[in-house]
């Protein structure tokens, strides 16, 4: 018999059935991350996985991390965002002038750098959806546009130093105590979707993975996360970035699964024209995507401008291609449709662990940009010859 | 007796959780049309790609031989080296090039550092000539009808030399007249001593045309026969192994209201300065099925989609859904309105391919699964579940990938979606293009059973039979005006193509 219709199925859904039917993608990700820390735990004789290195990590992934989630979007509608960079800069820069030059509270220089991103997110959206002007031309534009402009309004000078206020963002700590709440929270919540998700599926009759299989996931991870919240208690704490970062990537996990526009970004990405045919709204569909990256990379310029306390004129530079990078190596397909968020947050990590490793152990810098662009074309590779 | 070209022995072939071939025998004699039947998902496809090294070897079981040598293709190249062309349906064509490049793609011609384009159209026309296909060889293939591009593509294949001619569903989207094309070509071929595999859901040409027919069901061969023992009858109940009384379960049923009328409507394409649908005026009414009969290209689809809202052209005249005037500027409105249309493409209207059965099941009426203003995604699963086991879809998991879905139960999957909107009007534009005459059966049967809930179904179908036997009313288009309108009773093949061809003599050098 080569398949089942669908009553069959459920009826032998209750037989426990080891499913290794799942994203070997993910796990592949997984893998190499953890091979990433051995060897340059190895190499850095345990310096690389001391709790001020892996604190240090997290810090510095922050602001590729922010992002990758938007670019995710991005990527999985089926356009590209090149301006992400700039944009970051641009918003970082202006965070910094209004602090610096007019005095602004910090809650009104955060809010002010996000919607100065959302509007130009917006303005680039809507060459793309509503001019039909390919993003990649939008967006190329808009990365020369917008450092221009930063260059224009500063003058071409440092802006800083900024608030106490604001340099916390990127620069402080939870307490001890907070984040291992935190942890617990998080384990518990892994426990009880899944177990909640088990229970549903089964009361609608249908295919489990065997409890073995579902709950060994989650309690490997939780045994991750656990690992990781000691090792930076055993630091000054979870870092404050590192924590905006899973917020994020939390609140977008669940936009992109949870919402009829998240689903939408998918469907458009996979095929447009069957999209439009089921009544999605392309257009306002993409100009959102690109609103909500313009929202992200307001973010990531307010985390910039506060880690180096200082906004300049370079600020972001490259960063579009790190983001795209991660977002590629997380599995995320250029074609479109198909990316995960949270193979993006992996990938960036994956991304700030090579520099980072590399730089522990004084490699020369030029090493670093031949390695990841070596490992973005073999991630890729292994994605392309898994699917055959 | 003659020798065998081809022989697959023994051959299993699984996917993550299918097993899609087991020990598979199929043999096929030198010179001979050898059909391959079997209903959607029984495995044909995958048959063909494990010979053309689509699957390279290793990644199946079994033996391969070829004119008595065992072969082990490891890709599509080292197939079509030792004889082998596959033909799918979705043609691998380069609409922007012209028909004598097309032909020679991949050959030396076209591959010298200086292309030598006067032996190229020679060589071109050479060939046309062969075939009987009055084409001129510098006309981009894009503005051939379906049916000649697939001529074309055959003929590409016999340039290389292809001893094995394989092709998977080749009719499908065929008009009648480029089929009878084809079946004469393939005669000729025969009489040439190609060898031919044809896969066909059409068990009327496999009738005329095979010598031999395989039929496969759920993956195992269940028999090979030559055509003399074989009645269609005989290869359906092999196919689906039961009897099926008959082909159309069509049930005399209440008609209501009108539910949709529309009246002196045009419909300009957007770019080009063409009139697609010129002052049509018709009606259904709740429960009626409207068969809407034509030859390819008559205009039927355009209409459709943009009565659906689905194309920005201009258009005048009324249309009136359920009582109410409406005017539909875009999908979202007609679904909004009680419209749904079910594509005659569907990769490329009808599914996101990279998508799981249940999200492509629900993308057209999502808000249906968000019943606190989230997707929730078991009420959606269990939603995809009664659909798709209503429409008896084969598939491993419902969170398979649509992709990997026989063509089939693609189809079954974009009605799934359509049905899930609830809609007062089902456009079906030719809903059983490529389904097996089971899954027919069952799909005549949900139309009927729409209609005697009071959906009003419009049913484009360019098989005469499908349409004399499902609808009540039909009416007939040609150049995008509708020429006739006959009842269930009133109507018969001759006329329907006596008004399908009605206007249409002057461009009869563009029907070959
Ligand atoms: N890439 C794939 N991954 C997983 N399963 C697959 C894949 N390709 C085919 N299958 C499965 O293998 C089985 C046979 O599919 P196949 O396409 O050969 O059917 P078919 O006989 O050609 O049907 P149809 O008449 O509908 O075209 C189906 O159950 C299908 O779901
Ligand atoms: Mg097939």
């Amino acid at each position: 018999m080569s398949q089942t219709s669908f009553e069959t199925q459920t009826q032998n859904s209750n037989r426990p059935k080891l499913n290794f039917n799942f994203n070997v993608q993910s796990y592949t990700l997984i893998i190499a991350l953890v091979l990433i820390a051995l060897i340059f735990g190895i190499l850095t004789k345990g310096e690389f996985l001391s709790p001020r290195n892996l604190s240090n990590l997290f810090t510095q992934m922050s602001v590729i991390s922010v992002l990758a989630i938007g670019m995710t979007l991005v990527i999985v509608a089926g356009h590209i965002d090149l301006s992400v960079g700039s944009l970051a800069g641009l918003t970082g820069g202006i965070a910094a002038i209004l602090q610096v030059w007019f005095g602004w509270d910090t809650f009104w220089v955060v809010l002010a750098a996000i919607l100065v991103g959302a509007l130009l997110g917006f303005w680039q959206g809507w060459w793309v959806a509503y001019r039909a002007v390919p993003a990649f031309i939008v967006t190329l534009g808009g990365m020369l546009i917008f450092r221009g402009i930063l260059i224009g309004v500063s003058q071409g000078k440092t802006v800083a130093p900024l608030q106490d206020s604001f340099k916390i963002i990127a620069n402080s700590f939870l307490p001890y105590s907070v984040g291992y709440i935190i942890a617990i929270i998080g384990i518990f919540l892994l426990f009880f979707s899944t177990w909640k998700k088990r229970s549903k599926r089964n009361q609608i009759g249908l295919q489990t993975a065997s409890a073995f299989i579902d709950y060994g996931k989650v309690t490997a991870y939780s045994v991750a996360i656990f690992v990781v919240s000691f090792m930076l208690n055993l630091y000054y704490g979870f870092p404050l970035p590192m924590v905006i970062v899973l917020v994020l990537g939390g609140l977008f996990i669940f936009i992109s699964m949870k919402t009829s526009f998240g689903r939408y970004v998918y469907a458009i990405g996979g095929n447009q024209e069957a999209a439009a045919l089921s009544g999605i709204n392309i257009k306002k569909n993409t100009l959102s995507v690109f609103v909500l990256m313009g929202a992200l990379a307001g973010g990531a310029g307010v985390l910039l401008t506060s880690r180096l306390n200082a906004a300049t004129v370079s600020a972001g530079e490259m960063y579009e291609l790190d983001a795209i990078a991660a977002c590629v190596i997380g599995g995320t397909s250029l074609m479109g449709g198909k990316g995960s968020i949270v193979g993006a947050i992996i990938g960036a990590l994956i991304m700030a662990s090579i520099d980072n490793g590399m730089s522990m152990m004084n490699i020369q810098t030029f090493w670093q940009f031949i390695v990841k662009g070596l490992i973005l074309i073999f991630a890729v590779w292994i994605d392309i010859s898994s699917k055959t | 007796m003659k020798t065998y070209a081809l022989q697959m022995e023994g051959i299993t072939k699984e996917f993550p959780g299918v097993k899609a071939l087991d020990d598979v025998t199929f043999s096929v004699r030198k010179g001979e049309i050898h059909a391959l039947c079997g209903e959607n998902g029984a495995g044909k496809s995958t048959l063909m790609k494990v010979l053309s090294g689509v699957y390279p070897s290793g990644t199946y079981s079994g033996r391969i031989v070829i004119n008595g040598k065992e072969v082990h293709f490891k890709d599509i190249k080292e197939s079509q080296d030792a004889g082998v062309a596959i033909i799918y349906q979705e043609l691998a064509l380069v609409p922007e090039m012209t028909v004598a490049e097309n032909i020679f793609l991949s050959s030396d011609l076209m591959r010298k550092k200086i292309i030598d384009w006067n032996e190229l159209y020679a060589q071109a026309q050479y060939w046309l000539d062969q075939i009987g296909l009055s084409i001129d060889p510098q006309t981009k293939l894009g503005e051939l009808t379906v049916g000649k591009q697939q001529l074309i593509e055959i003929i590409k294949a016999l340039t290389k030399k292809a001893e094995i001619l394989i092709l998977d569903e080749p009719t499908a989207a065929l008009t009648e007249s480029d089929v009878e094309i084809l079946i004469s070509l393939l005669k000729d071929l025969r009489a040439k001593g190609v060898t031919c595999i044809y896969i066909s859901h059409k068990l009327g040409e496999v009738i005329t045309l095979a010598d031999s027919v395989t039929i496969l069901r759920d993956g195992q061969t269940v028999s090979t026969d030559s055509i003399e023992e074989l009645t269609e009858d005989k290869i359906v109940t092999k196919m689906v192994g039961r009897t099926l009384t008959e082909l159309f379960p069509y049930e005399k049923h209440d008609i209501g209201d009108p539910i949709l009328e529309v009246k002196n409507y045009s419909f300009h394409h957007g770019g080009i300065n063409e009139t697609v649908a010129k002052e049509v005026s018709f009606s259904l009414s709740k429960g009626e099925i409207l068969g809407v009969s034509g030859l390819m290209g008559a205009g039927r689809t355009e209409l459709f989609i943009s009565l659906f809202g689905g194309y920005p052209g201009k258009k005048s005249g009324e249309v009136i859904i359920d009582g109410k005037t409406v005017d539909i500027k875009k999908p979202s409105e007609a679904i909004q309105a009680g419209l749904a249309y079910v594509s005659e493409d569907r990769k490329r209207y009808g599914l996101v391919l990279g998508m799981e059965i249940t999200k492509n099941s629900t993308l057209a009426a999502l808000q249906k699964v968000m019943p606190k203003g989230l997707i929730d995604t078991e009420i959606e699963m269990k939603n995809a579940g009664e659909l798709t086991s209503r429409m008896n879809l084969k598939a491993h998991s419902l969170e398979a990938k649509v992709s990997q879905l026989s063509g089939g139960n693609q189809q079954k999957v974009v009605l799934s979606k359509w049905l899930f909107t609830n809609p007062k009007v089902l456009i079906l534009d030719e809903p059983t293009r490529g389904i097996d005459v089971g899954a027919k059966y069952e799909i005549y049967k949900i139309i009927n059973e729409l209609s005697q809930q009071g959906v009003g179904i419009v049913m484009i179908s360019s098989e005469l039979p499908e349409v004399l036997g499902v609808s009540d009313r039909v009416i007939v288009m040609s150049e995008g005006t509708i020429t006739g309108e006959l009842t269930r009773e009133e109507a018969t093949q001759e006329k329907i193509m006596k008004y399908a061809t009605a206007g249409r003599d002057k461009n009869e050098s563009n029907i070959i």
